[in-house]
C-alpha cells in the first residue's frame, strides 16, 4: 500500500523535477516541497472532508483510546487520583506475580484461541466448501442454517447454551444423559471446572459461523469454473488436490479476511465464560485475557494493570495478523 | 391484475420445475453431502429451536422431567414476567428497549454514513495519506474494543457524553469492518464512469450519491446488516458508559437477567423472552438482505 502511494509521490516529484529542469534549478529545496505537498493536500479538500467524521471518530475512540491504553499501563491507576508513574512495573507483576494468570488464564487463553481459532477456522472452510458443493437452490438454506447461531452474539448465546445445560435434571443436556444412564444425578455444567472450559469451546465454535465464513462461501462459490477443468486436464485426480492446488491459492484475499474475523470473534467469544458463569469464573477454569482484564478493570479499579493487560494482548494480535498476513498475502508468481 | 396473477404463478411454476431439475441433477456425493449437512444444521439450529419454545412455556412445562423440547399450551405469560421483573426496579422493560431502538437507529445510521463518506475517497481519489489511513483501519480490523475499554471510559468520561445517547452512539461509529468492505466493493466501480461523469461536470458529491452509491447497494445493505448487529447487540457501552439505569440498554438488561441462570430454571422463562426479542430482529433483517450479503462477501478478500 505504502509503495503504491510513495511510487505515485516518485512519478509527480519526477515530473515536477523535470519541469524544475526546464526552469534552470536542478535540487528542490526542502520548502518548496513542503510547498508542493501542501498544494496537492489542499486540492484534495473535498476527499479529506468526506473523510473527516469517520476519521474523528475513529480517532478519539480508537486511536487515542490505545495511545493512553499504552501510557497507563506504565502507570498505577484506580480511576479517582491521578495516574503515578511506575515504569515497567505492571509488566513484571504480570510476569512474574500474578498467579491466577500464569497459571489459569494464560493456559486457557492458549487453549481456548487455539481450538476456537484455527479448529473453527478450518470448520468453516470445510462446510463453506461441501456447501459450495450442491445445487445453489439448496445452497442457501443450508448457508443460512450455519449462519443463524452467529446472530445470537452476545447475551442471548449465554441465554441458549445456559437453558441447555441446567444444573439440574430438567436441563436438556442432563435429562439425556440421566435417559440413557451414562449418569446417575444431574452435572453442575457451568459451576463444574472440568467442564467449563469445554463448553465455552463448543459454544464459541457453534456461534462463530458468522461473516468470516460466509466470505469463505462467497470466495470458493467465486473460483474460476474453468481453473477446475485445466486442473484436471494437468492431472489433479481427488477433490483434496483441487482444494489444495486450486481452491485455496485462488481465495487467499478471502482467506485472510476470515482469519483476520476469526480472531476477532474468537477475542469476543472469550465473554461467553463469564456470561455463562460469572466472574471470577468458577476455580477461574473459564478465565480468558479479557475477563481478567475486565475482573481487574471493572471489579478491582486498578485500571493501570489492567492496562497492561490490554497491551499485552493487543500486542499478540498485531503479532499474529503479520503471521497471517505472511501466511495468505499472494505470493508474485501465484497472481 | 388478473394477468398479472396468472404470470405470477406461472412464474412460480417454472421456478418449482427449474428446481426439480436442479435437484434431479444431484449426484451421488451431492446426497451424502446433503444427508451430512442436514444433520449438522439441525444441531446448529436446535437450541435455536427450543430457545424458541422456551420463550413460550408456562412455568409448568419449564420444570417438566423429562423437559420437551416443543411448546405444549403456548402463552405469552413470559413476555408478562419480563415485563414484570422490570418493575421492581423502577425501570420497566420497555425503557431498555426504548433505548435500544434509538439507540441502534442512531448508530446504524451514523455508521453507514460516516463508512460509506470515508470508503470513497479511499477508493477513488489518490490524496496524501490516503493509503497510509486504509493500512491503519486495516490493522484496526483486529481490534476488539473490549481490549481498550479502559482508555475508551476515561475519554468518554472527558467528553462529558456518560449517560446520553451520544454516549452510545458514538463510540460506536466508527467501524472498520464497514469502511473496508465498502472500499473493496467500491474499487469495483469502474474508474472511467466516474470520469465520463466528470467531464459533464458532475460535482464530487453527485457523483458520489448517483453514480457510486447507487451501484455499491449489496455493500451498503450489508453493512447495513453488520452495523445493525453490532449496535443491537452491544452491551459494552451501556456498562461502562451508562451508570443511570434508565439510559442502559436492553442487551445489558439481558445480561442481569442471565447471571446464574443455570441453576434457576424459574427465570429461564423470562430470559428466552428476552433472548428470542434479541434475536428476532437480526434475523428478519438478514433475511431480507441475504442475496446482497453473499454479493458483498465475494468481494471481501484483504489483497
Amino acid at each position: 500500500m505504502r509503495n503504491d502511494m510513495s511510487s505515485n509521490v516518485q512519478v509527480n516529484t519526477r515530473v515536477r523535477a523535470e519541469r524544475a529542469v526546464i526552469a534552470g534549478s536542478v535540487k528542490r529545496s526542502p520548502s518548496v516541497k513542503l510547498k508542493e505537498l501542501l498544494a496537492d493536500i489542499w486540492k484534495h479538500r473535498l476527499s479529506y472532508l468526506f473523510i473527516a467524521p469517520f476519521f474523528a471518530a475513529f480517532t478519539i475512540f480508537i486511536v487515542i483510546p490505545i495511545a493512553a491504553g499504552v501510557m497507563l499501563s506504565f502507570t498505577y491507576f484506580n480511576a479517582i487520583e491521578f495516574p503515578t508513574w511506575v515504569g515497567w512495573l505492571n509488566f513484571q507483576n504480570l510476569f512474574s506475580q500474578d498467579i491466577i494468570f500464569l497459571q489459569h488464564v494464560l493456559p486457557n487463553s492458549f487453549k481456548f484461541a487455539l481450538f476456537v481459532g484455527p479448529l473453527g477456522y478450518v470448520c468453516a472452510f470445510m462446510l463453506a466448501w461441501l456447501i459450495a458443493q450442491l445445487p445453489s437452490a439448496l445452497r442457501m438454506w443450508y448457508a443460512l442454517a450455519m449462519y443463524a447461531p452467529s446472530l445470537t452474539g452476545g447475551i442471548a448465546i449465554a441465554v441458549v447454551w445456559q437453558v441447555a445445560f441446567t444444573g439440574d435434571r430438567t436441563g436438556y443436556i442432563n435429562s439425556f444423559l440421566l435417559k440413557l444412564g451414562l449418569i446417575e444425578k444431574p452435572i453442575l455444567f457451568l459451576a463444574d471446572k472440568d467442564y467449563l472450559m469445554n463448553i465455552m469451546i463448543l459454544v464459541s465454535i457453534w456461534g462463530s459461523m458468522g461473516i468470516g465464513f460466509l466470505a469463505l462461501l462467497a470466495g470458493i462459490l467465486n473460483v474460476d469454473k474453468q481453473l477446475y477443468e485445466a486442473g484436471k486436464i494437468d492431472g489433479i485426480s481427488s477433490r483434496l488436490q483441487e482444494i489444495w492446488y486450486i481452491t485455496v491459492p485462488s481465495m487467499k484475499p478471502q482467506m485472510l479476511f476470515a482469519a483476520v474475523i476469526s480472531i476477532v470473534s474468537t477475542l469476543k467469544s472469550g465473554g461467553v465464560g463469564t456470561a455463562m458463569a460469572g466472574n471470577p469464573t468458577p476455580d477461574y477454569a473459564g478465565q480468558l485475557m479479557v475477563s481478567h482484564i475486565d475482573d481487574y478493570g471493572f471489579i478491582r479499579f486498578e485500571l493501570g494493570y489492567a492496562s497492561a493487560i490490554s497491551i499485552v494482548l493487543l500486542v499478540i494480535m498485531l503479532l499474529l495478523n503479520k503471521l497471517l498476513h505472511a501466511l495468505f498475502t499472494p505470493k508474485e508468481d501465484e497472481v | 391484475m388478473k394477468v398479472d396473477m396468472r404470470l405470477q404463478g406461472k412464474r412460480l411454476v417454472y421456478r418449482f420445475e427449474d428446481w426439480l431439475a436442479a435437484v434431479r441433477r444431484i449426484d451421488r456425493t451431492q446426497i451424502v453431502i446433503i444427508i451430512g449437512l442436514t444433520l449438522l444444521s439441525a444441531f446448529m439450529l436446535l437450541p435455536l429451536v427450543y430457545l424458541f419454545n422456551h420463550a413460550f412455556k408456562p412455568l409448568h412445562e419449564l420444570l417438566l422431567f423429562p423437559p420437551t423440547f416443543i411448546v405444549n399450551e403456548p402463552t405469552m405469560q413470559n413476555f408478562t414476567d419480563l415485563m414484570a421483573l422490570t418493575q421492581t426496579t423502577f425501570i420497566p422493560v420497555s425503557r431498555y428497549i426504548f433505548n435500544s431502538v434509538i439507540v441502534t437507529v442512531l448508530a446504524t445510521a451514523g455508521m453507514v454514513f460516516t463508512g460509506s463518506l470515508c470508503a470513497y475517497p479511499l477508493s477513488k481519489h489518490k490524496f496524501p495519506g490516503g493509503n497510509w489511513f486504509f493500512g491503519a483501519i486495516m490493522v484496526s480490523l483486529l481490534f476488539a474494543t473490549e481490549v481498550i475499554s479502559i482508555p475508551r471510559y476515561v475519554v468518554v468520561q472527558s467528553l462529558g457524553i456518560m449517560n446520553t445517547y451520544l454516549g452510545h452512539v458514538l463510540p460506536m461509529i466508527a467501524l472498520p469492518v464497514g469502511v473496508f468492505l465498502l472500499k473493496q466493493f467500491m474499487d469495483q466501480v469502474p474508474n472511467e464512469l466516474l470520469e465520463a461523469a466528470k467531464i459533464d461536470g458532475a460535482s464530487e458529491v453527485k457523483i458520489f450519491l448517483r453514480i457510486v452509491l447507487p451501484l455499491v447497494t449489496p455493500a451498503m445493505a450489508t453493512i447495513t446488516i453488520i452495523a445493525f448487529q453490532t449496535a443491537w447487540g452491544n452491551a459494552e457501552t451501556s456498562t461502562l458508559f451508562m451508570q443511570d439505569d434508565a439510559m442502559k440498554t436492553l442487551p445489558f438488561y439481558m445480561g442481569t437477567l442471565t447471571s446464574n441462570l443455570a441453576n434457576s430454571v424459574a427465570r429461564q422463562g423470562a430470559a428466552a423472552a428476552g433472548a428470542l426479542i434479541m434475536f428476532l430482529p437480526s434475523l428478519i433483517i438478514f433475511l431480507i438482505y441475504q442475496r446482497k450479503f453473499i454479493a458483498t462477501m465475494a468481494h471481501s478478500g484483504i489483497k
